[in-house]
C-alpha cells in the first residue's frame, strides 16, 4: 500500500477516564493514530496497556459510567465517531467496522443459534429477507472454512470447537463486508494449531476482501507473520510505532527493545537465560507527566522523572517513538547517553 | 541442566512412569450406567533423572494436566505403574502415600485459584509445614523467610493476602508453598500460562535458578513450545492420550520426527518478519478427536497430513532412533525395530 493513501480511520488525542472507588484510572492517554485502507496493523504491549480500552473506546462500546471519554476524534467516512448519534454509530458498528473479542464464549449468545446470529445483522444492517440472510450466511460459513455450513446453522455455539467458535465470529464480523475489522486477540485463547490456521484464513481474506485489520495481540511472533504496521503501547500511551521491518530490526523505544529480547523462539540460536524486563507496569491514576516506563527503563535519567516525551519521528518515514533519548535528527544508540 | 548429570552416567532415574492409563468413566441415562471412558492417558512410559527438566506438550485436552495429577496420586489411576525416587506411587495405600507426599508437588497454572484468598501469605507457605513437620514457631516463621527470599518476595509481605499481589508475585507465592517441604520433585502445569510475556520470562528464571541451587527435578508442562524450548532438557510431545514423540530438547526442535511434532513446531509464528515470510506452516485439518471414542490405528490418522493405509488399521508401534529418542509412527516401521521397553530416559548429550 502507498504510503499517501488517505487513512480510513484517523484517531487523535483519544483518552479514556474510569471512575473507581479507589480513584481514577487513566486507561488511555492521548492515544494518536491512523489506519490506511487494506493494511493490517499490529497493536502490541503487555496486559493492562490499554489495547482493548482504546479500541473499545473508538467505537464508544464503554459503559459510562464507569468510563468517561474526556477527549479525542476518531475520523472514519468523513465523520467524528465520537460526535454522531446513537443510531448513526450503530450503521456503523458491525457493518462498516466489524469486530472481534478474545473469547467467541461471552462475545456468542449461548441462547441463540449461530445461523440466527448471523442473519441478524444483515437483516438490521443491509436490509436483506430472510431467505437472504440465510443464503448469504452459507456462504459466509464456507468462506470461514466451516465444514457442512447448511447444518451448523441451526447449531448453537457450545456445539462448536474453540477454534470452530472463533470462525463463527470472524463470519459475524465479516457478515457486512466491513472497510474495518478490528480484533482483538483473536488467537490468543486457541492452541498453535488452531492458531495457525486462523492466521491462514485472515491471510486469505485479506487477499479477496481487501479491508483494513487492526490486529490486537502480546504474541510478537503472530504480528511478525501479519502485520505491515505495528504500534506498541505502555501505560495507556503508544510509545513506538512504525513499519513491521523496522519495529523487529531496529527497534527504537526501550520498551519495545527490551520486549522483543524477552521472547524465546522455537528457532535459531538458543539463549541460556532469558532476558527480562524486572518490575511491572504501573497503573495510571492521573494524566501522565513523566515517562511511565521510567521505573523499568535502564536508560532512564532525571529528565525523563520530569517530562513525558512526545511521539516524534525517527530515522524511517512512518517510524515514530517516545523517548528523550531519541534525537529526532541523529541515529545515536541509548549506550552512548547512558555510559 | 544437562550439565548436572555429566559424569553421573549409571544414575537412576528419579521419576520413573510405565504404561500409565487414566480413564475417566462416562456415565449416562437414570442409573448412571457406565456406557464408556475418557481415555485422557492411555499407556504412556517415560523416565526422568535427577535435576532433569522434561517438558510434556501438546494441544488443550491432550492430558497432559491428567499425566501430572496422575503421577502425583491425586487421581487413582486405571493402570500402570509410577515410581519416584524407588517408591511405587501409583498403587500404594493412603497412609504410606502420606509420608512420601512431601517429596512430590506441584504449581499450577492459575496462582489466583490455587491460593485460599482467606489466608495470609505466611500461612500459605507455612500450611504445608503445619501438616508434614513439627517446628516450634520461631523455626517455622525462619522458614517461611527463608523460602520468601528464595523466591524473591519481600518479608515485608507475609501478613498481606493474594488478592494484593500480581500475577507474578501470586506465582512466587505457590512455588514458595511447593518448595516448603523440601521436594525432588515438582510438577509444574502451565506455570507461566496466565502470565505477562515479560512477566512469564521472570518465572521461568527463577524456577531455573532454584533448580539449579535445590538440584529440583520437573516435569514442565506447557502449550508454549519456544518456552519448553528454553526450560527443558528433553521434550515428550502427547496427543490424544499418548506420547508420541520423546526426545533431547535439541534432536526435537531441530528436526522433529513424528507428523504431529513436524506440524505443532511449524505452527509457531516467529518473532522475525523475515523468516515468517518464508515460514510454510503445517497447517493441520480439523480439531483433536474426542478420546471417548479414539480412532481407529493410529490417533492420528484423522490429521496426519502423511497418512499411510496401515495408519488407520493399526496402532504404530514405538521406534527407538537412539540417545533415548523415540517415535510412535508407521513411517519409521521399515528400518526401526520396535522397542521392548519406551523408556527415553537416556541422557542426552
Ligand atoms: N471497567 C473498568 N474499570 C476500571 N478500570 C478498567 C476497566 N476496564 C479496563 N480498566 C483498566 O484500564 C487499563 C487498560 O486496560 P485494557 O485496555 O483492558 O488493557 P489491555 O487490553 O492492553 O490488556 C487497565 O489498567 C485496566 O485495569
Ligand atoms: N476429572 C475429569 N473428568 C472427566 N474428564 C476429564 C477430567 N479431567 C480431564 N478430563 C478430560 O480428559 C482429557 C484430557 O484433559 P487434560 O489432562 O486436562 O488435558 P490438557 O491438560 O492436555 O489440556 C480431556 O478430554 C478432558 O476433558
Ligand atoms: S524517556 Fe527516559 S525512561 Fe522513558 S524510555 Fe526513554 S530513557 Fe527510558
Ligand atoms: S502412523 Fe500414520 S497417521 Fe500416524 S502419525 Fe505416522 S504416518 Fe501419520
Ligand atoms: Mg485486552
Ligand atoms: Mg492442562
Amino acid at each position: 500500500m502507498p504510503d499517501t493513501a488517505m487513512p480510513i480511520l484517523d484517531v487523535n488525542g483519544l483518552k479514556t477516564v474510569f471512575r473507581t472507588r479507589g480513584g481514577e484510572v487513566h486507561a488511555v492517554n492521548s492515544v494518536d493514530f491512523h489506519l490506511r485502507p487494506g493494511e493490517l496493523l499490529g497493536v502490541v504491549g503487555e496486559s493492562g496497556s490499554g489495547k482493548s480500552v482504546t479500541m473499545m473506546s473508538l467505537l464508544r462500546l464503554l459503559p459510562s459510567p464507569p468510563a468517561e471519554m474526556r477527549n479525542g476524534t476518531v475520523m472514519f467516512d468523513g465523520q467524528d465517531l465520537l460526535k454522531i448519534s446513537p443510531e448513526e454509530l450503530r450503521k456503523v458498528r458491525g457493518s462498516k467496522i466489524g469486530f472481534i473479542f478474545q473469547d467467541p464464549m461471552t462475545s456468542l449468545n449461548p441462547v441463540y443459534t449461530v445461523g440466527f446470529q448471523l442473519a441478524e445483522p444483515l437483516r438490521a444492517h443491509l436490509g436483506m429477507s430472510k431467505a437472504q440472510a440465510r443464503d448469504r450466511s452459507v456462504e459466509l460459513l464456507k468462506l470461514v472454512g466451516i465444514p457442512d455450513p447448511e447444518r451448523r446453522l441451526k447449531d448453537f455455539p457450545h456445539q462448536f470447537s474453540g477454534g470452530m467458535r472463533q470462525r463463527v465470529m470472524i463470519a459475524i464480523a465479516l457478515a457486512c463486508d466491513p472497510q474495518v475489522l478490528i480484533a482483538d486477540e483473536p488467537t490468543t485463547a486457541l492452541d498453535v494449531t488452531i492458531q495457525a490456521q486462523i492466521i491462514e484464513l485472515v491471510k486469505d481474506l485479506r487477499r479477496k476482501l481487501g479491508m483494513a485489520i487492526i490486529w490486537i495481540t502480546h504474541d510478537l511472533g503472530v504480528i511478525a507473520g501479519i502485520a505491515d504496521r505495528v504500534m506498541v503501547m505502555y501505560a495507556g500511551q503508544v510509545v513506538e510505532e512504525g513499519p513491521v521491518n523496522e519495529i523487529f530490526r531496529d527497534p527504537q523505544h526501550p520498551y519495545t527493545q527490551a520486549l522483543l529480547k524477552t521472547v524465546p523462539a522455537v528457532r535459531g540460536p538458543r539463549a541460556e537465560r532469558l532476558q527480562v524486563i524486572e518490575g511491572q507496569p504501573p497503573i495510571m491514576h492521573e494524566t501522565p507527566d513523566a515517562c511511565s516506563f521510567r521505573n523499568r527503563c535502564q536508560y532512564a535519567f532525571d529528565r525523563c522523572a520530569r517530562e513525558n516525551p512526545a511521539l516524534e519521528p525517527v530515522h524511517v518515514p512512518g517510524h515514530r517513538a517516545a523517548c528523550f533519548l531519541l534525537d529526532t535528527a541523529s541515529t545515536k544508540e541509548p549506550e552512548t547517553v547512558h555510559g | 541442566m544437562a550439565d548436572v548429570r555429566n559424569g553421573t552416567e549409571a544414575q537412576a532415574p528419579l521419576v520413573k512412569v510405565r504404561d500409565l492409563k487414566m480413564y475417566f468413566p462416562i456415565h449416562a441415562g437414570l442409573f448412571r450406567t457406565h456406557v464408556g471412558d475418557i481415555k485422557a492417558v492411555d499407556g504412556i512410559s517415560f523416565d526422568i533423572m535427577p535435576g532433569e527438566t522434561l517438558g510434556l506438550v501438546g494441544e488443550s485436552g491432550c492430558g497432559k494436566s491428567t499425566v501430572g495429577r496422575s503421577i502425583l496420586r491425586l487421581y487413582d489411576v486405571t493402570g500402570g505403574t509410577v515410581e519416584i525416587n524407588g517408591f511405587e506411587i501409583a498403587h500404594v495405600d493412603r497412609d504410606s502415600l502420606r509420608s512420601k507426599r512431601p517429596m512430590m508437588q506441584m504449581i499450577f497454572q492459575d496462582p489466583q485459584a490455587s491460593l485460599n484468598p482467606r489466608m495470609t501469605v505466611a500461612s500459605i507457605i507455612g500450611e504445608p509445614l503445619d501438616e508434614h513437620m513439627k517446628l516450634s514457631a520461631d523455626e517455622r516463621l525462619a522458614r517461611i523467610y527463608e523460602l520468601m527470599d528464595w523466591v524473591g518476595l519481600n518479608r515485608e509481605f507475609a501478613k498481606r493476602y493474594p488478592h494484593e499481589f500480581s500475577g507474578g508475585q501470586r506465582q512466587r507465592i505457590g512455588i514458595a508453598r511447593a518448595l516448603a517441604l523440601n521436594p525432588k520433585f515438582i510438577v509444574c502445569d502451565e506455570p507461566i500460562a496466565a502470565l505477562d510475556v515479560s512477566i512469564q520470562a521472570q518465572v521461568v528464571n527463577l524456577l531455573e535458578e532454584l533448580q539449579g541451587r535445590l538440584n529440583l527435578t520437573y516435569l514442565f508442562i506447557s502449550h508454549d513450545l519456544s518456552m519448553v524450548r528454553h526450560i527443558a532438557d528433553r521434550v515428550a510431545v502427547m496427543y490424544l492420550g499418548r506420547i508420541v514423540e520423546i526426545a533431547s530438547r535439541e534432536k526435537l526442535f531441530a528436526e522433529p520426527l513424528h507428523p504431529y511434532t513436524q506440524a505443532l513446531l511449524s505452527a509457531v509464528p516467529e518473532p522475525d518478519p523475515e523468516s515468517e515470510r518464508n515460514r510454510k506452516p503445517i497447517v493441520l485439518q480439523g480439531d483433536v478427536p474426542s478420546p471417548a471414542n479414539p480412532p481407529k490405528g493410529c490417533n492420528f490418522s484423522t490429521r496426519c497430513p502423511k497418512v499411510m493405509d496401515i495408519c488407520k488399521l493399526q496402532e504404530p508401534g514405538v521406534f527407538e532412533f537412539g540417545e533415548g529418542r523415540q517415535v510412535a509412527c508407521h513411517l519409521y516401521s521399515e528400518s526401526m525395530t520396535t522397542t521392548a521397553e519406551p523408556t527415553a530416559g537416556e541422557r542426552t548429550n
